[in-house]
């Protein structure tokens, strides 16, 4: 199909060496697929190798590691497994010629190539909101970065991206960034949240008492000052419903503007072929398999949904292995009548969208508010579980039985006070 | 004996001048900029059009109305000989009520006058023909089909690469704080990196064009910023086809939307006049962009949620007392040429502007242009990773593996072609590693993501290459290093 140049075969090429996509190579290769895993990074490990702090593999390993850690671990199975992988290759184009017939066009260093495969798993990661993306406005100034691009100059290149920060976001990365910063020394002067509530888990909440660092929930940044360099950030305060209260406006001083305002799943080369994108996840529809719209299209990771855990990505990116290996058995999976899952009260997003009713599954899912003493509750099978506290924070992972679920037409998922 | 010609600014007017000045023998042409790269001034940031020359009034605008078509003429050839990316796509001034045609008939009747055949009004339907989504208030547009875009800094770049291939010396990071003139004859110029001699001193200094012009003693002009600011949406959204304007009013020639040289849909801009001091001022407003926003609207109900919105920015435009381009040379201080107040359609005008100026050496100045035996007229555009097809990446990975490897992924740019970007630099004479020189020749950091993935790697190797800290590579020149030392300078107790 494409003349002039190399021509390579697999069952499934794996794009992205994250841990989706490791973990996704890895169960590939041990389920007697044969794989091609592709990053377009020097190293594998995605935006792990960066992720200096511990927290990592609880789940996924049953101890705590760092990141590097987490990442090495998944790195040696991939070796140890013989697994093929390419580093510096990008992407550039996926073709879905048919359902067992789909080429990844990907440039290296060593040249262009087509890897035709059976099945494909998407696990391209993230990408991070900028601060053009949220509204700030005002000078064009360097020292404006995304968290993760200032995790990256410190973690990979030891570049300290300035020494008096203003932080944008209170999830994790924005909480893990400022502990980072304070370590170096730097003076962390605030933490500016849009929402009530802190956005990060409890445990990284903690770092701004450790550290001594102020948050200042419902409150924005809405415009940034300075010549060359970041001079002064302006915040406001907003309401209830997030409208900003005249006259609150004050400047704070800094010389870096750090933005941590949630990431979008990249997913530009799916919708390119076509794969449905559910709009509150901003990743694909998939059912319980992990396969998108396109059959034989998989999808695991923050490339699916954006996860709070490591070791959620890991599994994903199996169960995504396990999808692809059953589709190449046989010639495809079977079409039949999916149980619909849907967004009930207090969900604001979940995947898998379909599920099968033939196996257990994973229910990946956040709340659009935070409560204490809730349940989960699927009023169509009676399902319920109880939970202490459910924040936007923290993704809910839920076990439904085959058994338990298998006859229904619908599920719909809320998450309502006891 | 040579002419020693001193071109100060290196924006699309000087640089111009300079390409068409290097093409005689008996010149020698020094092109001064205070910026670390070529184009960094009032050519940066505007709607990047190559207008039709239909609405600068002659009676009162002579230069811009004579100049705008010339220039687009021009550039017709330009873009081919220098390789600048560009896109003929004309334009449609769009008519929302019957009052408008009025306006319409003026401009139709202008632009005949200025020499722009071709141009007509079109009805409803061939208006929806011509661009579908529309705002269906439309009821009819004038239809200027030689109207395009390019890429206003790639332009600037292309021009001065070809002009310094001719001959001409650039002097970058150079500041003019002095015109040396003697006996009512300019010598030449004072800078921060000493004296430039010249025969023949063409002040193209955008915004500060006044304040050059005081140095040589010539005060009956002004240059005040005009603010104007825009919208840039991610890529694959829907835009129109053609540029839209709306029907102008005495003020303004309204809010264009458009899809831009790279295929983004960009709105703007509005026109807010500055104070003459406040020539710095490239920061957004709120209330600015809402005004553009609202505008636009008009013209492109369908805008895209907030959410898709990549970038917004500002840019000034060099208003002149009087309105019309000052391009002249001074009868009171021989050898002063005036290229000022080169506002819109300056970008249009420039190459025309360049003859125009070349025109004044000999007239006014009875210099005797000699042309060169040999001169090139062009340039080579850089190599571009999204412009390959898989068999020349595989081409080019011979020569150099890193055209295989991706830097920027929004917009597929790759290590080679970043490499030969800082290559070019080096050859203009670029000293300040900076990511925008990059972005400018490659457009990498421009895409979805503004650089988050791609900028520490731009960063490492401007590093490399320049032989510099990474923390010492700026965002865009001295003063906006990316970083304030090494992770541990802090710590230490030296940041």
């Amino acid at each position: 199909m494409f003349p002039g140049i190399p021509m390579l075969n697999y069952d499934v090429v794996v794009i992205g060496g994250g841990p989706a996509g490791m973990a996704a190579a890895a169960r590939a290769k041990e389920l007697g697929l044969n794989v091609l895993l592709l990053d377009e990074n020097d190293y594998l490990g995605g935006i792990l190798p960066q992720c200096i702090h511990p927290g990592f593999g609880l789940h996924y390993f049953r101890e705590e590691l760092t990141g590097p850690e987490f990442a090495a671990r998944l790195a040696k199975r991939l070796v140890e497994l013989g697994v093929e992988y390419r580093t510096a290759a990008r992407v550039m184009e996926i073709r879905n010629y048919s359902d067992l017939e789909k080429v990844v066009i990907f440039t290296s260093p060593s040249g262009a190539y087509q890897a035709w495969a059976k099945a494909v798993i998407y696990a391209a990661g993230a990408r991070e909101r900028h601060a053009f993306e949220i509204g700030i406005v005002g000078d064009r100034v360097a020292g404006v970065y995304t968290a993760g691009e200032a995790q990256t100059l410190m973690d990979i290149y030891g570049v300290l991206p300035g020494k008096e920060i203003v932080i944008v976001g209170s999830g994790d990365v924005g909480l893990i960034m400022a502990r980072r910063f304070a370590l170096e020394g730097a003076k962390v002067k605030a933490v500016i949240e849009l929402m009530p509530y802190p956005g990060g888990l409890a445990r990284n909440v903690m770092i701004l008492r450790d550290f001594d660092i102020p948050l200042y929930l419902s409150h924005k940044v809405v415009e940034v000052r300075g010549k060359g360099r970041v001079e002064r950030v302006k915040v406001v305060k907003v309401d209830e419903n997030l409208n900003e209260i005249p006259g609150s406006e004050f400047w704070i001083e800094a010389d870096a503007l750090i933005i941590s305002a949630g990431l979008v799943p990249s997913v530009k080369k799916l919708t390119a072929i076509g794969v449905e994108i559910d709009p509150s996840t901003g990743g694909p529809v998939v059912n319980d398999r992990l396969e998108t719209s396109v059959p034989g299209v998989f999808a695991a990771g923050n490339a699916l949904l954006i996860n709070d855990l490591v070791d959620y990505v890991a599994e994903q990116g199996e169960l995504a292995a396990e999808g692809a290996k059953e589709f190449i058995e046989n010639g495809g999976i079977e079409s039949r009548k999916w149980i619909r899952v849907e967004k009930g009260e207090n969900v604001r997003l979940l995947a898998p969208h379909r599920l099968s009713g033939e196996r257990d599954v994973y229910l990946y899912l956040r709340v659009a508010r935070p409560m204490e003493d809730v349940e989960l509750r699927i009023p169509e099978v009676g399902k319920r579980v109880k939970l202490s506290l459910a924040t936007p924070a923290e993704m809910l992972r839920v076990k439904l039985k085959a058994e338990e679920i298998r006859d229904a037409e619908k599920l719909t998922v809320e998450v309502v006070r006891e | 004996m040579k002419t020693k010609v001193a071109i100060i600014g290196a924006g699309i007017s000087g640089a111009s001048i300079a390409r068409v000045l290097s093409r005689y023998e008996n010149l020698e042409v020094h092109l001064i900029e205070k910026a670390p790269d070529v184009g960094w001034g009032v050519s940066k940031a505007n709607t990047a059009l190559i207008h039709g020359g239909y609405d600068d009034d002659p009676e009162r605008y002579p230069m811009r109305a004579k100049l705008c078509i010339r220039g687009n003429r021009l550039w017709h050839q330009w873009v081919k000989e220098l390789e600048i990316p560009h896109i003929w796509n004309g334009a449609l001034i769009v008519a929302t009520k019957d009052d408008d045609f009025d306006e319409l008939e003026k401009l139709l009747e202008r632009g005949r006058k200025n020499g722009v055949p071709e141009m007509r009004l079109v009805d409803r339907e061939e208006l929806f023909h011509l661009e579908p989504n529309l705002t269906p208030e439309a009821i009819g547009a004038l239809w200027v089909p030689i109207v395009g875009q390019i890429g206003p800094i790639p332009a600037v770049i292309a021009i001065t690469e070809n002009a310094v291939a001719n001959g001409v010396k650039t002097h970058l990071e150079t500041e003019v704080t002095g015109i040396k003139v003697e006996n009512g004859e300019v010598k030449g110029v004072e800078t921060n990196n000493g004296f430039i001699e010249a025969d023949i001193v063409i002040n193209a200094a955008g915004l500060y064009a006044d304040r050059i012009a005081r140095m040589a003693g010539i005060d009956y002009f002004e240059i005040h910023p005009r603010k104007g600011e825009y919208w840039l949406f991610d890529e694959g959204l829907p835009g129109p086809r053609r540029v839209l304007f709306p029907t102008p009013t005495p003020i303004s020639k309204g809010i264009v939307v458009t899809t831009e040289v790279s295929g983004h849909l960009m709105i703007g801009p509005n026109a807010q006049d500055l104070p003459p001091e406040e020539k710095e001022d490239l920061s957004t407003t709120r209330e600015g962009l809402e005004e553009v926003w609202e505008g636009a609207k008009k013209l492109w109900p369908q805008l895209p949620p907030r959410s898709k919105v990549i970038r917004t920015f500002a840019g000034l435009r060099p208003e002149p007392t009087g309105g019309d381009f000052i391009i002249k040379a001074e009868e009171e201080v021989g050898g002063f040429i005036n290229v000022a107040g080169i506002r819109s359609p300056g970008l249009t005008s420039a190459p025309a502007i360049a003859h125009e100026v070349a025109g004044i050496i000999e007239r006014d100045l009875g210099v005797k242009l000699v042309e060169k035996e040999k001169w090139n007229p062009y340039r080579k555009e850089i190599s571009h990773l999204f412009m390959m097809s898989p068999e020349g990446v595989n081409e080019a990975v011979k020569r150099n593996p890193s055209y295989g490897k991706v830097v920027c992924r929004c917009n597929n740019v790759s290590e080679g072609d970043v490499l030969e970007a800082i290559e070019r630099m080096k050859f203009i004479g670029v000293k300040t590693p900076s990511v925008d020189s990059v972005k400018f020749r490659t457009k990498a950091t421009t895409g979805t993501c503004q650089g988050s993935f791609c900028r520490p790697k731009i960063v490492m190797l401007l590093a490399r290459e320049y032989g510099v800290e990474p923390w010492k590579v700026t965002l865009k020149g001295r003063g906006s290093e990316i970083g304030v030392g090494d992770v541990k300078a802090l710590l230490r107790g030296d940041a």
